[in-house]
Formats: C-alpha cells, sequence, structure tokens
C-alpha cells in the first residue's frame, strides 16, 4: 500500500520509550487524520502518567483507554496498565485481562495482531525501542495482513533488542531513525 | 483484496459458527462477546488443541461432550489476584464499609467469580470489618471448573507472597498467613471463610435477576462483553441492587456507554464504585 490509504497506526515501546515516543508523536501536527494506538510496558501496579504527560507535549488528543472505548480519528490512545488492548473493529477498542503474553500486559503483540485483523493493509506498525521480544509476532502479522512495519534502527536505539527481533521476524520491516518514523507518518499519511 | 466490501474471512465465518454450534448444543452463549478477544482465545484452543482449523474444532466439540469443559477453560478462565488492586479494597473497608455497616443484614454479590481470588479478598476484608456474620455472599461463574476451584479455596503458594503484598496494601488489618493453611506448595483457605458463600452456576448472558443485594462486585468480566450484552448484564445489576446499593466494576470499566448510566451515580470516581440512585 501507500502511505496514504492508511486508517490507523499502533506503536509499541518498552525500555528508553519515553524519549522516543516524544520525537514521533510530538511532530504530529493538529489536524492529523488517524487513531494512533500505544502500548508501553509500564508497571501493572501505578496509575500511568504517560497520557497525561503526552497530552501536555502533543498538538492532538491524547487518552488512557477504557473499556469499548470509541475510536476517533487524530486521537492517541495510550493502553492502561495491567490490561491488553484489543481493536475491535474500526469504531472501538476493548480491553483484556488475560494472562500477560510474554512477560507483558498491555502486550504489544496483542494489540497489533488484533489490529492487523481489523485494518488489514490499512495498518502502520512501529516498533521503537526495548529491551525484549514483544511487539516482533505482530509486526509479522501486520506485514502478512499486508500493512507497512517501521521499525527503530538498533543501532540507534537506547535499547535494540526489540527491534532487532521485529526485523528478524519481519523481513518486510522498514528500518528507519526517529525523525525518518516521525516525517513518514506526518508527511505519508497527509491527505 | 483491498476492497471495502471484501467478503467476510473465512476464520471469522469458522467462529460464529462455533459460536453458534456451542449455543445450540450447549446452552453456552458466547455470540455477544467482544470478538476481538473470543478470537484470540479460540486461536489459542485450535492450536493448543491440535486442530487445523476451527471448523474442526467445531466438529469435535459437536460429537463429543468431553470438548466442551475444555474448550470452556479457554473462553472463560481467568487468572485474578487476591485483593487486585489494593485501591479499590481501600476504598470499600473506608468508604464503603461505614454504610454497610447500618444494614442489619447484607448480601453481597461476586458476579464471575472465576477461581475465587475476588470473593475471598472480600469474606476477610469483612471479616476484618467485623461485618462477615451478618452478610451472604453469592459467588456465581458460567464454569464449573473456576466454581469448584472457588469452593475449594485453595491457591499455589507461590502467588501468596503478591497476594500478601496486595493485602497489606488495601489496608489489611491482620495477617493474611491466618487464613490459610500452606502444604505441598498449596495454600488452603479456611473453610470458615465460605460459612456464608453461596456457590452458584449463574449466567449474566442469559440468566435472571435471583436476590436483592446491597453490593455487586464484578470486576473484569464486562471487559469481555460487547455493548449489547454489557448492557444487559448493567440491567441486571440495577434490578438486583436495593435503593442505594453499590456497584464495583473493573478499573477501566465504566458505566460511560451504558443505557443504564442515569440510574447510577459515581461513588467513588477512581475505583469505579457506583450508587444506585432512589429512581
Amino acid at each position: 500500500m501507500t502511505a496514504s490509504q492508511a486508517k490507523a497506526i499502533v506503536i509499541g515501546a518498552s525500555a528508553g520509550a519515553l524519549e522516543a515516543l516524544s520525537a514521533v508523536l510530538t511532530t504530529l501536527p493538529a489536524n492529523f487524520k488517524l487513531p494512533v494506538f500505544v502500548v508501553v510496558h509500564v508497571p501493572p501496579d501505578k496509575r500511568s502518567v504517560l497520557a497525561e504527560l503526552f497530552q501536555a507535549k502533543c498538538q492532538v488528543d491524547v487518552r488512557e483507554i477504557e473499556d469499548k472505548e470509541p475510536i476517533e480519528p487524530g486521537t492517541i490512545y495510550f493502553a492502561p496498565p495491567d490490561y491488553h488492548v484489543l481493536v475491535e473493529s474500526e469504531e472501538s477498542l476493548s480491553l483484556s485481562s488475560d494472562e500477560p503474553v510474554l512477560f507483558s500486559r498491555p502486550s504489544i503483540d496483542v494489540l497489533f495482531e488484533s489490529a492487523a485483523d481489523v485494518y488489514g493493509p490499512g495498518l502502520i506498525g512501529v516498533i521503537l525501542t526495548g529491551a525484549n521480544q514483544d511487539g516482533a509476532q505482530g509486526a509479522r502479522a501486520i506485514t502478512d495482513a499486508g500493512g507497512v512495519v517501521l521499525v527503530q534502527d538498533p543501532l540507534k536505539a537506547f535499547s535494540s533488542a526489540m527491534p532487532e527481533a521485529a526485523i528478524a521476524l519481519c523481513p518486510g520491516a522498514a528500518v528507519m531513525s526517529l525523525s525518518e518514523i516521525a516525517d513518514y507518518l506526518r508527511e505519508g499519511t497527509a491527505r | 483484496m483491498t476492497d471495502d466490501a471484501a467478503p467476510e474471512k473465512i476464520e471469522d465465518i469458522e467462529i460464529r459458527l462455533l459460536l453458534e454450534a456451542l449455543y445450540l448444543k450447549y446452552h453456552y452463549d458466547f455470540r455477544n462477546y467482544a470478538m476481538a478477544s473470543i478470537k484470540r482465545r479460540l486461536r489459542q484452543a485450535r492450536d493448543q488443541l491440535g486442530f487445523a482449523t476451527i471448523s474442526a474444532l467445531q466438529d469435535r466439540l459437536l460429537h463429543e461432550p468431553s470438548m466442551l469443559p475444555r474448550l470452556l477453560g479457554y473462553l472463560t478462565v481467568q487468572v485474578s489476584e487476591m485483593f487486585r488492586d489494593p485501591g479499590y479494597f481501600r476504598v470499600i473497608r473506608e468508604k464503603l464499609v461505614p454504610h454497610l455497616r447500618t444494614y442489619p443484614s447484607l448480601k453481597v454479590w461476586i458476579a464471575g467469580c472465576s477461581g475465587g481470588e475476588e470473593l475471598y479478598s472480600m469474606v476477610i476484608l469483612f471479616r476484618e470489618e467485623g461485618i462477615e456474620e451478618r452478610t451472604i455472599f453469592y459467588a456465581t461463574d458460567i464454569n464449573q471448573d473456576a466454581l469448584h476451584a472457588a469452593e475449594s479455596g485453595i491457591f499455589a503458594l507461590e502467588r501468596m507472597q503478591l497476594f500478601t503484598e496486595n493485602h497489606r496494601k488495601s489496608g489489611g488489618k491482620s495477617s493474611l498467613s491466618d487464613y490459610y493453611q500452606a502444604a505441598y506448595g498449596r495454600a488452603a483457605f479456611d473453610k470458615s471463610l465460605r460459612r456464608n458463600v453461596v456457590f452458584s452456576d449463574h449466567s449474566l448472558v442469559t440468566d435472571a435477576v435471583f436476590a436483592e443485594m446491597q453490593f455487586v462486585s464484578c470486576r473484569n468480566v464486562l471487559i469481555y462483553f460487547d455493548r449489547g450484552l454489557q448492557d444487559r448484564a448493567l440491567g441486571l445489576f440495577k434490578d438486583s441492587l436495593s435503593r442505594k446499593g453499590f456497584l464495583g466494576l473493573g478499573a477501566k470499566e465504566s458505566l460511560r456507554f451504558s443505557r443504564h448510566a442515569n440510574f447510577f451515580a459515581d461513588f467513588d470516581r477512581d475505583e469505579k464504585i457506583y450508587q444506585r440512585r432512589a429512581i
């Protein structure tokens, strides 16, 4: 697909997530059209401040997901601590407290796989810095369904394991710097 | 296949057919569950039970009743924690119990009790607060195996460290180890905790109201339902609750999207505890 056919973006990040996400999300313009779903590995027992933090820095709306949250364009959605996020349909999200996947809840794989089911070739997946393997299966599911996967260059990532795992399992992924990823999402998806 | 009018995927058709078969043959109704989770769980069941397709799984399910409990294990079993989200139990202890104390007798419904973690947490809290004696607890689930597990009150010993930590954070006034005996890697909870508990097979999808409650706690069950089914379940809670009775939901569940929202007021917004309005 070309990026202009994209309907949604999913992003996964772990160790070093804050800085990497800032570089990407704060550059999205106020008139950005797509919904963006983000899983960051956060401790289960803490109230997450990610949504508040990014709301202050971003030009688009930022929310933490509640169950059956309606999907609106131009909005960034963060997974809450201790729940998986799944894309239910192009209209809504759902949560699950099924067991952790690869020790993670929320799991990047769970989000990516459910999003690939719903959006097929209309999905862009982004894997950023992280110290585990989460997201690799999900990235593969996205390219298998005809979508696009962008992976942060492991050489430049705070933690290289997650990008490396995604590249290994997903040969169709494009390896990019953070600013290239930001440019792709911003310019590539503009109408 | 980028055409918007693309035909339904084969797997989606298979899932709908399996859920229909499950209902027609065994009267378990998952047809209005949130589809993304069901799909994930059915794929897991298919792979781990060794079937090539969901259709093949359905064939076996229809012809071999012994498949039913195995499949239900995938579709319903939920691993929870005792005192999961200690803040929820702290608010019950500090804000809700003072209201509950004013009643001479109490009925509490743990809806979707699964393996019993939330039930035992609640009974222990009520005992610590001195209101267990006057309370009947109803613990319901659709999964018989889960109900039996809840009734046995046995948990893996290795989980006790987390449960103990949660209990402490919830404002626990006793030591959790006072309530169980450890042996052979397992923790068996004291049977006196079940003295006032009624375990029962009850479906929020197909069954009706069965008693008037002062408090319904249903956490991380509704997330697995679609919105229509959530409304059905919330309608049951609404009709079960006495005037000014309380409803507790999971941390990320809310009444925001429900048609019953008007019947409830926020009691504790952060911990998702609602109070039935007097209408």
